[in-house]
């Protein structure tokens, strides 16, 4: 069965990919999927028929209960035949409906494909999750499908409509769905329907159900996305929207019913909204002059008699509901075909206007006449046989409230006695009036008998059936007993002798002859009864617009666009929340240790001077170098700690971004200008108070208890053995947490692309530079090697600084595993040796270090610390295992290489390479190294040291 | 150092709430140096942990510092990256105010009228019920000239509605 769908989606995708080239043959493809579920189908009837349900079920998510269930019964069996005869019919009918050169032909096709595969999931489905997934499948291609025309903005408007009613039901009967999941233990349909569970819960979920079934069975007051929905094809429109997808609520009616008619509200809502649905579109279709809206206000009618029907949940109901399913679905798919017709040869199906049927008509003529007689419910056709049995249900419903339910369908039928004759006229050309527009020659004659025959198969069934009903006895009876295990032995009969139905049957076919006699006063009466034929539309509407504009109110409140407000939002909640949570707790520690040494003391003593100043002074450098003794600070406060390599890394770090500071901090103004309210600024500092005490907090009741043995007792211990290494932090960073630091080099080379990226974009060279840059000297086509002297003894002595600290970065490099070091410290001691560079000979020197590319640098890094993670797998380890190698060479002793090593020299390149990007963001360009030396205080030295040669 | 590690978070916050963006990048680095002071006193105080340099009981927690250490090059990372948004900014406006989101400001002011496309759509459903409306209102002695204008044969054969 899972094949099955399979199949549809296999011949779906084939038709997206080549219909196009196929023109009219892509129908015939489309056409395969459905025809081989049909005739899988009569393979399985035997079993079917013997009560025997085939069921399917593969694992999909275990661990979740979920699985793909998929079982075929007897109710299945109906609908997959409606699916897939209908199917296979209606591909036929289009293959000659469609004009040869339309261009959307294969789409069209393989939607129609898609749709099928989806419905016959759904009617297959045993689980709820699984039908609520092709619930929405047939939802996303009925959307398609009635866009198909997507340049049209009616049929867009109408597709979205029918999408957004469909799909907020079916939500709701989502959340129905896991609640009734829950509370049965289960989600196997089958299960649940044999031991139906019970409580406030399930009924709340069968009400959110129904709200998926209403919806999408178009009842009332949801109803008006079908009647939109006639925009799409005369195909789709026969397919979907009359024989199959919205018959989709009424399955779901039908399969829950028997099991929970019981509830105490289940018989009155559901029969209630079913029957006034009924009325309400059978009023409607009766002044419809478009004979496709009256098929659609018809077919909502009839949607509303089966889920009455069916929500009666009684034996006898149950039965007459498949047979209403089977005879509403046969006769309007060839009512919608036989409008198709009319409209492909006459160009309107207004009934106003269309022509009286001359010869080469008869075919067409005799199927709108058996469909009407059906939809009418006129003896000798399936359609009575079925109204008579939907009669019988009514007149034996339990309830005080059955009577009144009787008259409200004998006058529903009679309401589609009524509407059913003017089809027939309309469509054979009775209604039109004296001296028509239509002139014959826009028509394109009588249909071809190729047009006629997908519908003429269907009437023949529905005659066959309706005068020999016996020969449905098996499927309906395998049907019904599906739903409801106690039905037993149904027997079809044209003629049950003079009896209550019949009499009612009789009653609703004169007043249905009556009204259409008297159409003009009928009309009369129905203006006054319902003013305008549509309704709900508005509140679609408006619920539309209301939310978008609600959106946009909440977008303009929670988006207000200012950084601060959303950083104080941010950080007031991180500061509220744990804070009452502190607040409430129990958390307080018994003692505090105020303070550790004296020195600590001193530490954080300029500690909080620096970042206090950093605060207060109102000029940007000034703020920086203070935020510089503050780093400084903090790598004492890690050298009292005892974490050398910590300290290591912040002067290095600190240094760096001092640099880096100055490198951006020339170009911007001075000083702070701005003048800020004094309330902000209170805000502000209130603010930062509440953050700072939540903290404070948090770092107290954090600090007061510790129950476990932390982790690092186990790293210590097991960072020789086998990280070999003797420096435990290094070992921590590039072997039991390297898939950290992997990802941590990778944010660097992240940071560092986007760095070059924000800076070097869109700069101007000429625009950028001080006035100076006029006269530099030849620059404009191509920029020129930079030509200064410099102080030879500065020159001289920065190159053997560079090599010196290049070495010594190298040292911490290699010596890391087992010494205060590493590649991120040695990685940053190497550029602060290329700050060093900058400032003697700016960034062209830098760039003779890499020879322009440093992005290769950092590409390097990258791909050597990656290539050490993955080696291990290619032998069978895991990541970053690593691994030790002792070599034993002559003169320097025993050295022992890791693989960690490796690794750590590309976290060394990435950080050399971050730096060098660094300066190839905010280093000047060559011209403009030696301009505006006064705005330039890293230049100072350098610039103090050159003299321009003109 | 409990009370240091808060007075870094309450000046960081406090320059975080600023416009002007170098100020919020010196925060944010307060902020981080805040977060490290409280990671490392989390841990044991003791001698570095290198073994063999002493009893592996006395040794400082070397989790923390490895965090911290991670942390340190990652806030140099996002430092650099403010930094390059401030020189950014620089070249376009020759400031590093972060201005109100102009978009963000026009979504809010949109929201007491209508969405565009919405009404668009909606419009067209409207005319679609107008014309269906007519269609229903007619009885069937209406002239038919009139109703003729509703539905035009289509010669093109293009028979999808």
């Amino acid at each position: 069965m899972i094949g099955l769908v399979a199949l549809h989606a296999v011949f779906g995708t084939i038709g997206l990919a080549c219909g196009d080239r196929l023109g009219r043959r892509c129908l015939l493809l489309g056409a395969i999927a459905p025809a081989a579920t049909f005739v899988w189908l009569i393979v399985q009837l035997g079993e079917v028929f013997d009560g025997i349900a085939v069921v399917q079920s593969v694992e999909w998510v275990p661990a979740l209960g979920l699985n793909v269930d998929m079982r075929l019964d007897g109710f299945a069996a109906l609908m997959v035949a409606l699916v897939a005869g209908i199917g296979v019919l209606v591909y036929g009918y289009a293959a000659v409906y469609f004009p040869t050169g339309r261009v959307d032909l294969g789409r069209l096709a393989a939607l129609l494909t898609f749709f099928a595969g989806s419905m016959v999931g759904l009617v297959l489905s045993d689980n709820l999750i699984v039908l609520y997934g092709f619930w929405e499948l047939t939802a996303v291609t009925s959307f398609l499908l009635i866009g198909n025309a997507h340049t049209d903005g009616r049929a867009r408007a109408a597709a979205l409509q029918a999408l957004l009613v469909t799909s907020a039901g079916a939500l709701a009967m989502l959340v129905g769905f896991v609640v009734l999941g829950q509370a049965a233990g289960t989600y196997r349909i089958s299960e649940l329907l044999s031991d139906p569970p019970s409580g406030t819960a399930v009924e709340i979920a069968l009400g959110l159900i129904l709200v998926g079934a209403f919806t999408k069975s178009a009842q009332y007051p949801t109803f008006r996305w079908l009647p939109g929905a006639m925009v799409a094809p005369t195909p789709v429109s026969a397919y979907l929207h009359s024989a199959t997808m919205v018959n989709a609520g009424v399955y779901l009616i039908a399969r829950l019913s028997p099991a929970f008619a019981d509830v105490a509200w289940w018989r009155p809502v559901v029969v209630s909204v079913g029957l006034y649905t009924m009325l309400d579109a059978g009023m409607r279709a009766m002044r419809q002059t478009d004979l496709k809206l009256l098929l659609a206000m018809s077919t909502v009618s009839q949607l509303g008699l089966m889920v009455a029907v069916f929500g009666l949940g009684t034996e006898i109901s149950v039965t007459a509901g498949c047979e209403l399913l089977l005879a509403h679905a046969l006769a309007k798919a060839a009512a919608f075909m036989v409008v198709g017709i009319l409209d492909h040869q006459h160009g309107t199906r207004d009934i106003r206007l269309l022509p009286r049927p001359t010869s080469g008509w008869g075919l067409t003529t005799a199927v709108t006449f058996v469909t009407a007689a059906s939809m009418a419910g006129i003896p000798l056709v399936l359609g009575f046989i079925a109204k008579e049995e939907v009669l019988e249900a009514f007149d034996e419903a339990p309830g005080w409230a059955a009577p009144v339910a009787l008259v409200a369908v004998v006058v529903g039928s009679a309401f589609s006695v009524a509407y059913s004759i003017r089809f027939a006229m309309g469509a054979v050309g009775r209604m039109n009036g004296r001296g028509s527009a239509f002139t014959a020659d826009l028509s394109h004659g009588p249909p071809p008998t190729l047009f006629v025959a997908p519908a003429v198969v269907l009437s023949m069934i529905t005659v066959v059936t309706g005068v020999v009903p016996g020969v449905l006895d098996t499927l309906i009876d395998a049907a019904a007993s599906s739903l409801d295990p106690a039905v037993r032995d149904v027997h079809l009969e044209i003629w049950h002798g003079v009896n209550q139905p019949l009499v009612w049957s009789v009653t609703a076919i004169a007043a249905g002859a009556v009204m259409y006699l008297r159409r003009e006063r009928v009309d009369v009466w129905l203006v006054r009864l319902q003013p305008s034929p549509v309704s709900s539309s508005t509140t679609y509407r408006s619920s539309l617009r209301g939310l978008n504009s609600a959106a946009n109110r909440v977008t303009g409140v929670v988006q207000s666009g200012s950084l601060p407000i959303y950083l104080g939002v941010i950080l007031l909640t991180a500061a509220l929340v744990p804070g009452l949570l502190l607040v409430s707790g129990e958390w307080w520690p018994d003692s505090v240790e105020v303070v550790g040494t004296p020195v600590h003391a001193v530490i954080a003593a300029v500690i909080l001077g620096g970042a206090l100043a950093a605060a207060a002074v109102r000029r940007r450098f000034t703020a920086a170098l203070f935020l510089g003794v503050v780093g400084y600070a903090m790598a004492g406060l890690f050298v009292i700690q005892g974490a050398p390599d910590l300290a290591l890394t912040q002067v290095a770090i600190e240094s760096l971004t001092t640099v880096l500071f100055v490198l951006v901090l020339r170009r911007l103004p001075d000083r702070f200008e701005s003048v800020t309210p004094l309330w902000r600024r209170g805000l502000r500092v209130a603010l930062a108070g509440a953050v700072g005490v939540t903290v404070f907090g948090l770092a107290m009741s954090a600090g007061s208890e510790r129950p476990t043995t932390p982790a690092s007792d186990t790293m210590v211990e097991r960072s020789y053995p086998d990280g070999n290494g003797r420096n435990v932090v290094n070992v921590i960073l590039v072997d039991f947490r390297g898939y950290d630091t992997l990802g941590e080099i990778t944010v660097l080379t992240a940071v560092a692309i986007g760095t070059v990226a924000l800076a070097r974009a869109g700069r101007r060279p000429s625009t950028t530079g001080a006035p100076a840059a006029s006269d530099s000297g030849g620059y404009g086509t191509a920029p020129p090697p930079l030509q200064v002297s410099r102080l030879v003894t500065l020159e001289v002595s920065t190159r053997v600084v560079f090599v010196i600290v290049m070495v010594g970065s190298l040292y911490l490099l290699f010596a890391g595993h087992n010494q205060p070091g590493g590649g991120f410290v040695g990685g940053i001691v190497a550029g602060a040796a290329v700050a060093l560079l900058y400032i003697n000979g700016g960034i062209t020197e830098v760039r003779r270090l890499s020879r322009g590319q440093p992005w290769l640098v950092l590409g390097a890094g990258l791909l050597i610390a990656t290539v050490t993670a993955v080696v291990p797998l290619l032998f069978g380890g895991s990541l970053l295992e690593g691994a030790a190698y002792t070599l034993d060479p002559p003169l320097l002793g025993e050295i022992k290489l890791t693989s960690a090593q490796a690794f750590d020299a590309g976290v060394y390149l990435v950080v050399v390479g971050l730096v060098l990007m660094m300066f190839e963001s905010f280093g000047d360009d060559p011209p403009l190294s030696d301009a505006a030396p006064d705005r330039d205080p890293a230049h100072l030295e350098s610039s103090r040291s050159e003299t321009r040669v003109s | 150092m409990a009370a240091l590690a808060a007075a870094l978070f309450a000046i960081g916050t406090y320059l975080l709430l600023q416009r002007k963006l170098s100020r919020i990048i010196v925060g944010l680095a307060l902020l981080s140096h805040g977060a490290n002071v409280l990671f490392v006193n989390a841990g044991r105080r003791g001698i570095p942990p290198l073994i063999g340099s002493g009893d592996p009981a006395d040794f400082a927690d070397p989790m923390p510092q490895a965090l911290v250490l991670t942390a340190i090059v990652i806030s140099f990372g996002t430092t650099a990256l403010l930094l390059a948004l401030a020189y950014r900014s620089w070249l376009l406006t020759n400031d590093d105010e972060v201005a109100d989101d102009v978009e963000d400001r026009m979504v809010g002011a949109r929201g007491h009228g209508d969405d565009v496309e919405v009404t668009d759509e909606t419009m067209l459903i409207d005319e679609a019920e107008a014309r269906e409306q007519e269609s229903a209102a007619a009885t069937t002695t209406v002239a038919p000239t009139t109703a003729a204008t509703t539905t035009v044969a289509n010669p093109t054969g293009e028979w999808s509605t």
